[in-house]
């Protein structure tokens, strides 16, 4: 244990200041990156091909190996080891490694992994994660799947480890909604487009044939998705789709607009905007009465509700002051209250699903940028900024968020995501031009 | 009087003038003469678009008004615009039209859907002023989605901000 102590020490540096703020105290465990800091030092992790204890996996096995190190190496938070570097070839998950031989390439922590295919036709996939500084095993874990599932065993690897290392949940076995944008910018054809969080599979949900699909949203609970459709002959309107079976339904029931839809933390409602000659509001709608209720009713332009993960307060944007702004208020439209006053104006606030902090687009004198806010109005800080970033969406532990840019006028358009610290600003791969994106809840 | 004869005087003048100007150039070569049994042939004209029809609507009378940055008041130049359209609306009682609001890209999405509602809305609510019947206009909003000039300039901005004028199918339909 003092072994495991004094690496604990070594890996809590300097200590700063926690940036979130509340709902930590339950991270008791095995802190051992703070994923609240700045991570300027990532850590060293050795990841060596998973073993195939049957030819037919070895392909397989690498493949694996490989998705597991690019989403640590991509979360900012470990550096994989180039496996050249590797003194000790492992044979055997079942016995302890040499740490001599992975301290001597300077790797903190050792995932040692196995693929076995099972007489069902499934394999599992076998993983150890060994402390290299204090002799030990951390934590093991085994997974049964279809061969085909190969890369969703990766990822639930991935978040084994981010867990086990960080002492929170991860964010890999998630997958995003996004806009898929093609054609000449008079011309646009917005398809609907669902892929893994590292851009794998990504497969279109529409043609984009009768219309664009717009700001389209995961529900927090099931495999829904809601977006907004634009047509050329009939006003904008909110719809449902499931992704199992494909379904589509519009649940506007308004003879204008209805636009900026996002569920509600239990799945239950949509909040939304509907706009009724000229003016619009927020609104929310039950999904199992299909009533819908007025929240806000004033002449300014009200619109991108998002509710808290508590489903008490919802944020919005609204130029009711003038100028675009974030205001939040009571789930039941009571008490509303403007949160910004920067200059410039603010739009798109998306409540983090850690409640602490609320994401949004801010212009100011012909920029853009990505920023974060406390629900009480303190703390902004902005983390990105380019000629147009927009629509900021949350990783499902409120630790990263991705968002869409064009780099400069009249560039592609493309997914882009940042830590929370404002640190670790990615591209996220996509097959063309990209927009919108929303990112899923953790899969089960 | 007195102007009055100045100014047939300054016409006699430029008469001279021009007579002159003629016979400075004595040694002009004659037009050829070309004898064509069939005769020139009738040029096709346009006679202009169909009267009632959209061509005339944006030719004749303007289909487009533009708007401020993230502003939907009317500016004097679109009320002119919007007076002559409710004129023509007037004129061709059957036909019904939708106006569709538009916005530069300098905005985020779903602020400028909710902008574009309000120029389209602006505009229709100018012309049932004039006297059209509101049952005969619709309205839509495309946001900054359907830009009509895709630069990415002050030039090309003030233009995406619009609202435009298309006709609907006839009356019944």
């Amino acid at each position: 244990m003092s072994g495991r102590k004094n690496f604990l020490a070594i890996m809590l540096t300097a200590l700063a200041l926690f940036i979130g703020g509340a709902g930590f105290s339950h991270a008791a465990a095995q802190v051992r990156i703070d994923i609240t800091q700045g991570n300027t030092n990532p850590m060293p992790i050795a990841v060596p091909d998973y073993i195939a204890s049957d030819p037919s996996t070895q392909g397989l096995a690498a493949d694996l190996t490989m998705v597991v190190m690019a989403n640590l190496e991509r979360s900012g938070l470990f550096k994989p080891i180039d496996q050249r570097a590797y003194v000790q070839k492992l044979e055997t998950i079942h016995e302890k490694p040499r740490f001599a031989d992975w301290r001597l390439i300077n790797a903190k922590i050792l995932v040692a992994g196995e693929v076995v295919p099972l007489p069902d036709g499934r394999i599992q996939v076998n993983t150890r994660l060994w402390d290299v500084t204090a002799n030990q095993q951390l934590a093991s874990i085994g997974f049964k799947t279809p061969p085909e599932n190969w890369r969703r065993s990766a990822h639930k690897v991935s978040d084994f480890i981010y867990k086990t290392i960080t002492g929170e949940d991860g964010y890999f076995d998630t997958r995003v909604v996004f806009v898929g944008e093609s054609g000449p910018k008079t011309n646009r054809v917005k398809r609907l487009m669902i892929m893994d969080q590292d851009g794998a599979n990504p497969v279109p949900l529409t043609d984009g044939l009768d219309y664009d699909v717009l700001t389209p949203r995961f529900s927090p609970t099931q495999q829904q998705i809601t977006y907004m459709a634009l047509f050329d002959d009939r006003p904008a309107q909110v719809y449902l789709f499931n992704i199992e079976t494909g379904e589509q339904e519009s649940i506007g029931t308004y003879r204008g607009m209805t636009f900026a839809p996002r569920f509600s933390p239990d799945g239950q409602q949509v909040v939304m905007s509907f706009e009724r000659g000229g003016n619009t509001e927020i609104a929310v709608m039950d999904l199992r009465t299909r009533k819908i209720r007025q929240l806000t009713n004033n002449p300014a332009i009200d619109t991108s509700p998002s509710m808290s993960p508590d489903g008490d307060y919802i944020t919005f944007s609204s130029d009711r002051g003038g100028s675009q702004q974030i205001y939040v208020m009571n789930a039941n439209g009571s008490n509303q209250k403007r949160i910004t006053f920067g200059e410039g104006r603010y739009g798109t606030p998306v409540w983090s699903p850690r409640g602490d902090l609320i994401a949004f687009t801010r212009q100011y004198q012909g920029r853009f940028y990505i920023g974060v806010i406390r629900p009480d109005g303190s703390g902004e800080r902005l983390l990105t900024e380019s000629y147009l970033d927009e629509g900021p969406t949350w990783s499902p532990n409120g630790r990263v968020i991705m968002f869409f840019r064009e780099n400069r006028p009249g560039g592609p358009v493309s997914l882009w995501s940042i830590d929370l610290t404002g640190k670790n600003l990615r591209r996220v791969p996509t097959p063309g031009e990209s927009s919108d994106p929303a990112w899923s809840p953790l899969l089960n | 009087m007195l102007s009055r004869n100045s100014f047939i005087a300054a016409g006699m003048l430029s008469i001279l003038l021009g007579l002159s100007a003629c016979a400075s150039n004595p040694k002009e070569a004659e037009p050829p003469v070309t004898r064509d049994p069939v005769g020139e042939a009738p040029t096709p004209e346009p006679v202009g678009p169909i009267p009632g029809s959209w061509e005339d609507l944006d030719q004749n009378v303007g289909s487009i008004v533009y708007f401020g940055y993230d502003q939907y008041n009317l500016t004097p130049e679109a009320q002119a615009v919007l007076a002559r359209q409710a004129a023509w609306l007037q004129e061709y009682p059957e036909t019904r039209i939708r106006l569709a609001g538009n916005c530069d890209e300098r905005g985020t999405r779903e602020y400028n859907l909710a902008l574009g509602a309000r120029r389209a809305n602006a505009a229709k609510n100018f012309l049932v002023s004039q006297g059209v019947d509101p049952a005969r206009i619709t309205t839509i909003s495309f946001g900054k989605e359907r830009p009509i000039d895709p630069g990415s300039n002050e030039a090309a901005w003030s233009k995406n901000r619009n609202a435009m004028t298309t006709l609907m199918s006839s009356v019944g339909s």
